[in-house]
């Protein structure tokens, strides 16, 4: 399932990771750096499949194997996309964008540079407003631009050999594919808003239908920038980079532990290092993956094989014509209905456009929103295979029809020509006279339970619930069950 | 008997149209040829046994991609490189049924004026043998010179098409930039890189960009070209001729090499052309200092590539990164590593604005300061080379002595413009080069000049060796 949802429960206080007296002397300041795979049928500069699978280099051609005399050719749908992604972040969209070469010598970049962009993006100088509890949190970009993926080193063991000699194989299929590059200003001053960041982000990513922004293949990757400043203070201090979370769970973590190491430093006299910082959730501490002692010389220079990419106007308003209402507004709105974190669960799990459709079918709002955030999003079943009206008629139900139906009923909700109706059927047994043997035969059964309950354990009461319901195989009615069953302890 | 040294391509198509001889005699009197007077100029790298077919053959320069067909760019890095795909200009040219008849010696990746950079030797000017042929398209040229091709493909960064037809005494056009794809061309610096016919007139040379020239999906710096239109007249009534007198009184040209472009000049006026002094100072005083920080910083990111893992030589090393060291100490020249260096400085951080940025400044400067005279000029005419073809080995020790021959071909390619070079007579027995420049994608008025200048020359292309 995606790795946008989060609990319906809302999130610990931003810094409780560090809470303490340091806390308030001092502010985090965060920025984020985000790559996402366009998922279009074509890689960014050749013709070869953009898409994973498929045997090693099988994707491959002149062109993304960098062969002497190959030229790139940039795939205008890439472009669009980027475009519209940055109308998304309202970014200005440059009326002349430049791709550069980005120079650095490793097995998996084989032209020794990466086809990217400098100083003149696609897009720059938008926000993102991030709703959270507390109100609106405005998150400036400071840029989204176009670049081409590197190829995929695996590291394998060489066969035949005893001791841990390995070797590296390369696996083009990737190199060359288009990458969108999100570049963020340092106005991020807590973890929490970092991952709130993320998350809308990738919504609004998945929703727009450029990537399938997947942590765990790959398809979306976040590096981040954390420092801390005396509170009060607007200096920037050196920042450290956190690399290779592949989650937002995690990255909220990290982030939080970050912010208490570099406390301690500074409260210790210490000086914060500039490096990069590989996070291990196994570990308390983030280790140091690098150090970096000075920034790499990339000798940027413009690709002279390709001419400025200069978007049409009209080009830009189409792509803005095709936005539709973002997802940071949809949060906003169905808070108003429901709460925050109903509203903030159903638009960054994209299943709001499914909740307004069961309820405009009829379904209680407040309802259909739990069995969707709770429920539903547990079965793994996309929103968009379902139908409303048969789900609207099931959360309606709810109450009146066992849980294994219901459960049963929600597992197939996604199924082609799924019908609500045979198991509307099955009606819960409130009958005290069909209940109440049961019932009595489960205390009786039971009796030491029994008796400590009636001792005062009265944590024992979902004990006994939970015998008549599985004797009655899920169909009995548990408020019912839990009335009848209190009263006959009780007596 | 098939009379390779003075047959045309033009010439050599009528025969084949009038089946007064057939394509595998055609392309059998070249291999001919080649068996008996390669061995004196090694033009080519590679020689292909006729592929069958009607079309004429054509000599490629070793830097343009042939599917199955090694392609070194005269570098040992490249030594046992076969392309798996054919550049653009060759799918065209195989369109038009030319047949490759083989690659021809280049300077190591393009660079060079002599061919003495080739890591397979330098070949020699049809001419005297013991002078050069000019470069880097020395190969081609000696090959169209010496009757081994009817014509061939260069390619010209700064200088490597017109200067080695100057110093072999024949013709060859570098094109506007843009105007024919670069794709599947070993890059040195895809700025300045154009491929262009090399031919023994003006209207072979003409017919063989028709064929390569044009818009190609696989490059985006091309665009669409105007219609070629094969010159006839013989005069040149309304061409406005500028000269440009730094160009023309530069240090270092030769006095034969002035007195016959100045005979030249005087016939195109007697031909009905206006001819008048012009000026392009800063052209002529930064070009070559733009071009050697231009040129080698794109080289510098084009030849990254050449690390002996997917093509090419490869050494064996400890590690990768020891492999890829020795890969590259082993397989470029000194010419590339001096200028991978000389670029890779350029481009690095601290000094890209002092260098690199101030070069592309100056590009703006010297392009603006050509258009400015060809608001009033149609073509500008100059020396192609400042000397005759030099012995082999006179200038290999002076890199900068070399950078100084392509001191006047360098300002018109640093500004994006064509150049054509034909031969306009002899000095002391070598062929002497006249440059002319047109604005961009004036490639017709080039071709109008050179013929009707051409024709009242009336140079004789056939090397006086080989004369019968």
């Amino acid at each position: 399932m995606s790795s946008g949802v989060g609990s319906t429960e809302p999130p610990s206080r931003a810094g409780a990771g560090f809470a303490g007296a340091g806390a308030e002397k001092w502010q985090p300041v965060i920025g984020l750096e985000i790559h996402v795979q366009l998922k279009t049928k074509t890689k960014m500069f050749c013709r070869c499949r953009n898409g994973f699978g498929g045997e090693p280099n099988a994707q491959t051609c002149p062109v993304c194997l960098a062969f002497p005399g190959a030229l790139p050719v940039p795939n205008r749908r890439a472009v669009e996309e980027t475009i519209k992604l940055g109308l998304a972040l309202d970014c200005e969209i440059a009326e002349r964008a430049v791709f550069h070469r980005k120079q650095y010598f490793y097995p998996d970049n084989p032209k020794a540079y990466q086809i990217s962009q400098y100083d003149e993006p696609l897009c720059a100088r938008g926000q993102l407003t991030v709703p959270t509890p507390n109100g609106e949190i405005a998150i400036g970009i400071t840029r989204a631009h176009l670049e081409e993926d590197a190829a995929k080193n695996v590291h394998v063991a060489e066969s035949g050999r005893i001791h841990g000699a390995t070797a590296t194989l390369v696996d083009f299929n990737r190199c060359g594919t288009p990458l969108v590059e999100i570049v963020t200003e340092p106005d991020i001053h807590d973890a929490e808003t970092a991952k709130r960041f993320l998350q809308l982000l990738r919504q609004t990513v998945v929703e727009l239908g450029l990537s399938d922004a997947e942590l765990e293949k790959g398809s979306m990757r976040f590096d981040v920038n954390v420092s801390v400043r005396p509170a009060g203070s607007d200096e920037l201090r050196t920042r450290t980079e956190l690399k290779n979370m592949n989650s937002f769970n995690f990255a909220a973590k990290g982030i939080e532990r970050e912010i208490a190491r570099q406390v301690r430093v500074y409260e210790e006299g210490g000086t914060v290092e500039q490096e990069t910082l590989h996070f291990d959730p196994a570990h308390e501490e983030s280790p140091p993956l690098r150090s970096k002692e000075e920034a790499q010389d990339y000798r940027y220079f413009p690709e002279p094989d390709l001419v400025p990419v200069q978007p049409p106007r009209e080009v830009v308003e189409r792509l803005r014509s095709e936005l539709g209402e973002l997802p940071g507004s949809r949060i906003r709105r169905i808070a108003e209905m429901l709460s925050f974190y109903d509203a903030d669960v159903l638009v960054t799990g994209g299943l709001d456009r499914l909740w307004s459709e069961v309820v405009a079918a009829g379904a209680d709002a407040k309802e259909a929103a739990n069995v969707l955030a709770n429920q539903f999003v547990a079965t793994g079943i996309d929103p968009a295979a379902v139908d409303a009206a048969e789900l609207a008629k099931l959360v309606a139900a709810r109450a009146e029809i066992p849980r294994a139906a219901f459960d049963e009923a929600l597992a197939h909700v996604g199924d082609a020509g799924f019908s609500a109706t045979p198991y509307l059927e099955q009606k819960v047994v409130a009958d005290t006279s069909a209940l109440d043997p049961v019932i009595e035969q489960v205390i009786a059964a039971n009796a030491a339970q029994a008796e400590q309950y009636r001792a005062g354990k009265q944590g024992l009461l979902g004990f006994f619930v939970g015998q008549v319901m599985k004797e009655t195989g899920g169909t009995a009615d548990p408020r019912v069950v839990n009335e009848r069953v209190r009263e006959k302890l009780g007596a | 008997m098939i009379e390779t040294l003075t047959l045309t391509a033009e010439r050599a198509v009528r025969l084949l149209e009038a089946k007064e001889i057939s394509g595998a005699e055609l392309y059998a009197a070249y291999l001919d040829a080649i068996g008996e007077r390669d061995p004196d100029l090694h033009a080519f790298l590679h020689v292909c046994d006729d592929p069958g077919g009607d079309g004429l053959p054509l000599a490629v320069k070793d830097v343009i991609g042939t599917k199955g067909i090694p392609t070194t760019a005269g570098s040992k890095i490249l030594e046992n490189y076969v392309p798996v795909y054919d550049a653009t200009v060759i799918v065209n040219a195989k369109r038009h049924g030319l047949r490759i008849i083989g690659k021809t010696n280049t300077d190591e990746f393009a660079m060079g004026s002599s061919t003495e950079n080739s890591a397979y030797g330098p070949s020699r000017n049809p001419w005297d043998p013991s002078r050069v042929p000019g470069g880097s398209g020395g190969g081609s040229a000696a090959a169209v010179s010496g009757g081994l091709a009817p014509w061939a493909l260069g390619s010209d960064t700064g200088g490597s098409i017109k200067q080695p037809a100057a110093l072999c005494g024949h013709v060859g056009l570098r094109p506007t930039y843009g105007t024919v794809s670069r794709y599947g061309v070993v890059a040195f610096a895809s700025s300045l890189d154009q491929v262009g016919p090399v031919a023994k007139n003006v209207r072979d040379c003409a017919y063989l960009y028709s064929v390569i020239a044009g818009r190609d999906a696989n490059d985006s710096t091309t665009v669409d070209v105007p219609e070629v239109a094969f010159p006839t007249a013989d005069d040149l009534n309304g061409v406005r001729i500028g000269v440009p007198k730094e160009m023309n009184g530069a240090e270092g040209i030769e006095p034969g090499v002035t007195a016959a472009v100045e005979r030249a000049i005087e016939l195109a006026e007697s031909l009905g052309a206006s001819v008048e002094e012009c000026s392009l100072p800063k052209s002529v005083d930064y070009g070559v200092a733009c071009y050697y920080l231009v040129a080698p910083a794109e080289a510098s990111a084009n030849l990254a590539r050449y690390d002996g893992v997917r093509y090419g030589l490869r050494e064996d090393g400890a590690d990768f990164r020891e492999m890829v060291m020795r890969t590259r100490d082993a397989g470029f020249g000194d010419e590339p590593k001096r200028r991978i260096m000389v670029g890779t400085y350029a481009l690095s951080s601290g000094y890209y604005d002092a260098y690199y940025g101030t070069a592309q400044k100056v590009r703006t400067v010297i392009k603006r300061e050509h258009d400015e005279l060809f608001r009033r000029f149609d073509v500008l005419v100059s020396p192609t080379s400042p000397t005759v073809a030099f012995p082999l080995g006179a200038k290999v020790h002076d890199p900068l002595a070399m950078y100084m021959n392509d001191l006047l071909t360098i300002p018109s390619c640093m500004a994006g413009l064509p150049g054509l070079n034909i031969p306009c007579g002899l000095s002391e027995g070598l062929p002497v080069g006249l440059q002319l420049v047109g604005a961009q994608f004036a490639e017709n008025t080039l071709f109008r000049v050179g013929h009707a200048l051409e024709l009242a020359l009336d140079f004789n292309v056939v090397p006086a060796r080989y004369r019968t």
